[in-house]
């Protein structure tokens, strides 16, 4: 776990720290002269007409003050790492202290999330308590892109609409927290070219009921049916298995306008959900897949 | 003793009055993000936006602002204390029109959106070489008007400028090692961790050498001067000014605190950070003790109530920096509006305020008078920046402690008591404080401008024949 390439380093790194403290400590040392009695000298060069320094002796207290610094920077730098890779006296690195820290939290922490990992996420969604924490920890990791309502952004899903890229099951929705998702879909631009994208953006618009060019629409659906339906399906009703959008229904992850739709076509989308399999554990991920199946169900009672 | 040559008065004027117009635009697009934070529909267009002018005002008040000011008391004092007219002065006219034109390049492309993404080093590479040629430049008239000195020894404002003029250089260059990609693209030489590290290594200095070892070299001129005392140790000097410079080096880990970097690097900088307390005091005690004897001019002189004011402040940020740089102090204040505030105490109440009154000192001098159209405008002044930066500071310490107490509340449960979103909406209100105390210091600026428009109009420009060295005594 060396930080250095080679013990040159450590010698450099070492010898200057030594050369600088040793450095401070003689000019201090070499210049504690005590106050004559009489008055102050002043000296003797006059610089700009008036000029002029006096030569008093360092204060005192500035004095005490600087030794005590120099103490403690050898002192610290005894007890902690520093000194090039030598590891100081107790031993003490950022990563352990980490651990450790780490460690008592889950110790405390963690029973109170056992009790609900054991519980089937249908009951845990309905337990007001860990719904709301489940919230905070919404608002916490997931907030940044779905927004604190949870109704997402362009290209952040809405999560309270009961429309889902993966489907909306709860083991489905633990798994795409846990596992993150990769949306990729691919650039038609230069297979299709302009008018066929055209085309087949007025067809899309066509199957969720938007304003078209029937013309257009009429062509691009045989666009459509050669090059679409393998991911999105004859009906475009989308394929929950590889997270291909359903185009019937009015909601859109990047926007329904046309300039958009062409956009999407032409140069395809990808989207990435990350995995907080590392970053939360399952008891975190456990609560907060409670908590998103909670907003669409509460969204059906409405 | 008068002999026939004159003192180089042109470029120190130039620089000087500049300084106080950078210092209007500056603080005004730090008043304009200011209100963007609390306003954010005030963010029109993409070259409106906050990200773009945040690197702006920073670029405009240090480099602008600050460098102006540093530039002109640098040519002044180092003319005046080494009785000999400037070396190259077409060279010195070339750094003026030449930092001019950096500026303005930054002023234009910083909206744009051309940034290499090093804080207080943003300007792309073109730039980057244009500000080394210039400084270059500045070093080699610095230097040579050292080198034709009359007077045996070299004056200790001159070591300060010469530390800070010989340290950006290194800086500046090791920091801007870039890869260019296209004429405004680069990208660090650097990468990870070592990038960080040599960003915030040239980041610290540029607060050591810039705003610390330049502008103590304008207060070991200024103070005795309008004070009129001798400066009050000479042996103080000499002990902070190399105890300075040994360690300011080192502290540049102290702003990656519990990050990638090192454990090592990190106790470095924050053992340190801790020492320079006492150089940076010495500095302090040095200037405000310089006033012992000449304490009652405070009452009627407020040139010299922004110079002491300006230690004042100086020494605070000092003492709160280094305690900042405490690891477990860092872990609540980083990240923070403590720091924006630490950083204003610093810019607005050292920096801005010695500048301010050293300009204030300097200018009706250019044009063969000794004082400014209004003294009463400049106490005027005075009060107006100093609530201002009080508002200023005390609004973010608030602020940052709050928002730092906010961040590390937790719940019973382990998870956080509040949402980022909600230390946001929280500080609202010291953020409107800290508007109005940036208005006021931009007010203050408005004063200083209309002052100095009185002071010179119609005015012949005077450059003031060489002095002889006086004879010791």
């Amino acid at each position: 776990m060396s930080d250095f390439v080679s013990d040159f380093w450590h010698y450099y790194v070492l010898g200057l720290v030594v050369l600088s403290l040793a450095f401070c400590v003689w000019i201090l040392a070499s210049n504690m002269t005590k106050r004559k009695p009489g008055p102050v000298t002043l000296h003797h060069h006059i610089w700009d007409e008036d000029l002029q320094e006096y030569n008093n002796p360092l204060p005192r207290w500035w004095m005490y003050l600087f030794w005590g610094a120099l103490v403690f920077a050898v002192g610290y730098l005894f007890l902690y790492p520093g000194l090039g890779h030598l590891p100081g006296k107790i031993g003490w690195t950022a990563v352990e202290q980490y651990k450790e820290e780490m460690k008592k939290a889950d110790e405390q922490f963690n029973p109170i999330y056992d009790k609900y990992l054991k519980q089937d996420l249908l009951a845990v969604s309905a337990n007001p308590e860990a719904q709301a924490m489940g919230q905070r920890l919404f608002l916490t990791y997931c907030a940044q892109c779905h927004g604190a309502d949870a109704r997402g952004a362009k290209g952040f899903p809405n999560l309270t609409d009961n429309d889902w890229l993966y489907g909306g099951q709860p083991a489905t929705i633990k798994t795409t927290i846990t596992g993150g998702r990769q949306g990729a879909m691919p650039a038609w631009g230069p297979v299709l070219g302009a008018d066929g994208v055209k085309d087949v953006a007025n067809y899309v618009r066509s199957l969720s009921g938007l304003a078209n060019d029937s013309v257009r629409a009429e062509r691009g659906k045989t666009v459509f049916m050669t090059n679409c339906v393998a991911c999105h399906g004859p009906e475009g009703k989308g394929n929950q298995a590889l997270g291909a959008p359903n185009l019937t229904d009015r909601i859109w992850l990047y926007g329904s306008s046309e300039a958009t739709i062409i956009e999407t076509v032409t140069y395809g989308r990808q989207n990435q959900m990350p995995s907080f399999k590392d970053l939360l554990g399952e008891r975190k991920i456990h609560l907060l897949a409670a908590y998103v199946l909670s907003l669409s169900k509460n969204q059906d009672k409405q | 003793m008068q002999s026939q040559a004159s003192y180089d008065y042109r470029v120190v004027r130039q620089f000087a009055i500049m300084a106080v117009v950078w210092g209007i635009v500056g603080m005004l697009v730090g008043v304009i993000i200011a209100a963007q934070l609390i306003w954010p529909q005030l963010d029109f267009q993409e070259w409106f936006h906050f990200g773009r002018l945040r690197p702006l005002h920073t670029n405009a008040v240090i480099f602008a602002f600050g460098g102006s000011a540093l530039f002109a008391t640098s040519y002044y004092v180092v003319q005046r204390t080494c009785h000999t007219r400037l070396f190259a002065p077409a060279l010195a006219q070339f750094t003026f029109w030449g930092w001019q034109a950096i500026i303005v390049a930054a002023a234009i492309t910083l909206p744009m959106g051309f940034t290499v993404g090093k804080e207080y080093a943003e300007l792309e590479w073109p730039i980057k070489i244009a500000i080394a040629v210039v400084w270059v430049s500045y070093a080699v008239v610095f230097f040579g008007t050292i080198v034709k000195r009359k007077t045996p020894h070299i004056y200790v404002a001159n070591w300060f400028y010469g530390a800070f003029i010989l340290a950006v250089a290194i800086l500046h260059i090791v920091n801007s090692a870039v890869i260019p990609v296209s004429m405004f693209k680069s990208y660090s030489a650097y990468a990870g961790v070592q990038d960080a590290m040599i960003q915030w290594w040239y980041g610290h200095n540029a607060v050591g050498f810039f705003l610390t070892a330049g502008f103590l070299g304008m207060m070991y001129y200024f103070v005795p001067k309008q004070a009129g005392r001798p400066v009050y140790s000479y042996r103080l000097s000499v002990v902070h000014f190399w105890a300075l410079i040994f360690t300011y080096m080192w502290a540049g880990p102290h702003h990656l605190h519990y990050t990638a970097l090192p454990d090592w690097a990190q106790s470095l900088g924050m053992t340190f950070s801790l020492i320079l307390l006492a150089p940076s005091w010495g500095g302090m005690i040095n200037g405000i003790m310089t006033l012992s004897g000449a304490w009652d001019k405070l009452r009627t002189d407020p040139i010299l109530k922004f110079l002491v004011t300006s230690l004042s402040f100086y020494g605070m940020s000092t003492f709160e920096g280094p305690m900042m740089s405490i690891k477990t102090v860092n872990a609540l204040s980083h990240y923070t509006d403590w720091t924006i505030g630490h950083v204003h105490s610093g810019a607005l109440g050292w920096v801005a305020m010695v500048s301010i009154g050293s300009i204030y000192y300097l200018l009706p001098r250019m044009y063969g008078k000794t004082e400014m159209y209004s003294t009463r405008l400049i106490t005027l002044h005075f009060w107006t920046a100093t609530v201002g930066i009080v508002l200023y500071i005390a609004s973010m310490w608030v602020a940052g402690v709050m928002q730092g107490m906010m961040a590390r509340a937790i719940n019973p449960d382990g998870t956080l008591t509040y949402a980022f979103v909600e230390t946001v909406k929280n500080s609202y209100p010291f953020w409107e404080i800290r508007l109005v105390g940036g208005i006021l210091f931009l007010g203050g600026m408005f004063i200083m401008l209309y002052n100095m428009i009185r002071t010179i109009a119609g005015e012949k420009p005077v450059d003031a024949p060489v002095l002889e060295v006086a004879a010791a005594h």
